[in-house]
């Protein structure tokens, strides 16, 4: 290949300054990624401090204590917030999954009359804020007397219109003929859907999941109303009605905000690689 | 400039589907089966709901009393309207959105993209970055109150080590939205860092390349590629992130319950208190179909600028 360069910018000045520019930009993340950290180094900090101790203007800590932890854990509330928790958001994300990709397949893959209008039925969905439909959906739950259930939290979680979406953008990638050649070795159309697509849609059911998970686990404002007794409480709802009742015992409050993240930090930790893998192949990217 | 697709997802090869108009034999029944379970909840908690909260928003409708309510026509309509609280409501809920989306659009396209130049450590970024959007509010809230803290707090004490006055950062009426708006672009910032990462993945390295040989600087390279490249997953990013902002009410709710002096209280809240605190559903129905209407626009400007976009692609 020839290369016409301009006298002045030779391709090793090029060079040099993209180096230098990368370098720059690696010093710029880490400024930035230390930044981010420190709120939640903070809060570490304070949790394993005396409660007497957190008053104490500096990051140094004269007796590092798990105490707060120790008292939260003995409480029991928080372990039952967990378990509200991780079944409520275990159910919501399984929920969604089938049910959005059953959906979705159909649309993508099935040919009858409507199609057209009912995507767009759907596509309507993901413009409602579903935090404006709180004192319908209320009244709803109330009269079918499920207030105070885990199904008052799944079940309005379910039908979530952006998983239809995300799982249509992907199937219609998928190539057809795998799935043409299953139908015509007999296979029906849900066969097709749980044998052949599903399998080779992991990345997109990891990505739905993995996030429809998070996002059920963090919703505050519904299970805030649905949820009154305090046995059933989510760990969101559990923690900001019981932020006052701790005072100034800062290191309670920040072990509890600990608590409360770990397991979401730990599903984390072990995805990472899946969650950008799934955001790359779900077509959210644009 | 051409729109890349996927790699993974080849297209072509494909046999041609018959016309949508035409009705393949046999595919209506199985079709709706399949659909039935999304399609059933569907219009039993969100369709249903809707109509509901518009049906309401015609009616005196009380939270302590069954039914309905006295009929009411469009006057839950025009007192909203002419409501200062209902307006207050709605600029914060706009403030909130303008503090919050440039920077949560820019810095997060700036971070992804030092962060795709770099060849190692690109999951300590991702970590960094990404681990306060996995966080509940309620969990966010607790950590930002206590950097807030009056004197003990660790922003207070930064200011106060530098020689300021030290700030009421959520008690100042004046100061309180910054503060929650600063909060949220620390929490919200990962989710748009992942979706440019996934984007810039996606441009070919050999552009780099080809354009480094023509003699082309970093910065050119930036704005000659990487922007124009990446100019749908910017659209993207901006309405989901305008939408999201739209929506806020967990910050609020929790670190400063609207205050001080209603200063910070958005829609979602204001609909919130009038409902639960007033028990005045109609007219919060009324609010809430007010609210919906403007995410409706926002939504639709956005559907019609990506078309517009997309035919000069």
């Amino acid at each position: 290949m020839t290369t016409i360069t301009a006298p002045t910018v030779t391709r090793e000045s090029v060079d040099r300054r993209i180096k230098l520019f990368n370098a720059t930009c690696a010093g710029v993340l880490i400024a930035f990624a230390v930044i981010w950290l420190v709120p939640i180094a903070w809060a570490v900090d304070t949790s394993i401090k005396p409660n007497s101790e957190t008053t104490n203007p500096t990051w140094a800590i004269q007796d590092p204590t798990l105490e707060s932890y120790r008292t939260l854990l003995s409480q029991g509330s928080i372990w039952n917030w967990y378990a509200s928790s991780f079944i409520t958001s275990t159910l919501t994300a399984a929920a969604t999954v089938l049910t959005g990709s059953m959906a979705a397949f159909a649309l993508s893959r099935m040919r009858f009359r409507f199609r057209w209008l009912i995507f767009w039925f759907v596509l309507i969905g993901i413009m409602i804020p579903q935090q404006a439909l709180i004192v319908a959906q209320f009244r709803e739950f109330a009269a079918l007397q499920l207030l105070n259930t885990y199904w008052a939290v799944v079940l309005p979680q379910v039908p979530a219109a952006i998983a239809v979406f995300i799982f249509k953008q992907f199937f219609d990638g998928v190539p057809r003929d795998l799935d043409e050649a299953a139908r015509v070795d007999g296979a029906g159309f849900f066969r097709t859907y749980w044998r052949v697509v599903m399998p080779l849609s992991r990345p997109v059911v990891a990505a739905v999941a993995i996030f429809t998970f998070v996002w059920s686990w963090n919703n505050l404002l519904w299970p805030l109303l649905v949820m009154t007794n305090p046995k059933l409480m989510t760990i969101p709802v559990g923690l900001a009605t019981v932020q006052g009742t701790y005072g100034i015992r800062y290191a309670d409050t920040m072990a509890s905000a600990i608590l409360g993240a770990l397991p979401l930090v730990l599903l984390f930790l072990f995805f990472q690689r899946r969650i950008v893998e799934g955001i790359a192949g779900t077509g959210l990217k644009g | 400039m051409t729109v890349t697709t996927a790699p993974d997802r080849p297209v072509t090869g494909e046999t041609p589907l018959p016309p949508d108009t035409a009705e393949s034999p046999g595919h209506t029944r199985p079709a709706l089966l399949m659909m039935a379970p999304f399609l059933v909840l569907y219009l039993l908690f969100v369709i249903g709901p809707t109509l509901y909260m518009f049906l309401m928003s015609l009616f005196d409708t009380s939270l302590v009393r069954p039914g309905l309510g006295s009929f009411a026509g469009l006057r839950n309509y025009t007192e909203a309207l002419g409501d200062a609280a209902f307006w207050a409501s709605m600029w914060h809920t706009l403030w909130f959105t303008i503090l919050t989306t440039p920077p949560l659009v820019i810095l997060a396209f700036l971070l992804a993209l030092m962060a795709d130049r770099v060849r190692r450590g690109r999951w300590f970024f991702r970590l960094a970055f990404f681990l306060p959007y996995i966080l509940p509010s309620a969990v966010v809230a607790l950590i930002w109150m206590w950097m807030y803290t009056p004197e003990l707090g660790l922003l207070s004490r930064m200011v106060t080590a530098l020689g300021f006055a030290e700030p009421s950062w959520l008690g100042d009426p004046d100061l309180a939205m910054w503060s929650l708006a600063l909060t949220t672009v620390w929490w919200t910032l990962g989710f748009n860092f992942v979706l440019y990462l996934a984007g810039l993945q996606d441009i070919p390295r050999e552009l780099y390349e080809a354009a480094s040989m023509d003699g082309a600087g970093p910065v050119q390279q930036v704005r000659r590629i990487t922007v124009p490249m990446l100019s749908r997953t910017t659209s993207l990013v901006v309405v989901l992130q305008v939408i999201a902002s739209l929506k806020v009410f967990d910050q609020m709710y929790i670190m400063t319950s609207g205050g001080p002096n209603f200063s910070t209280r958005p829609a979602l809240e204001y609909i919130y208190d009038v409902s639960f605190t007033d028990f005045r559903v109609g007219y919060a129905s009324a609010v809430s179909t007010l609210f919906f209407l403007l995410i409706l626009a926002v939504s639709t400007v956005w559907v019609v600028l990506t078309r517009r976009q997309e035919e000069r692609l």
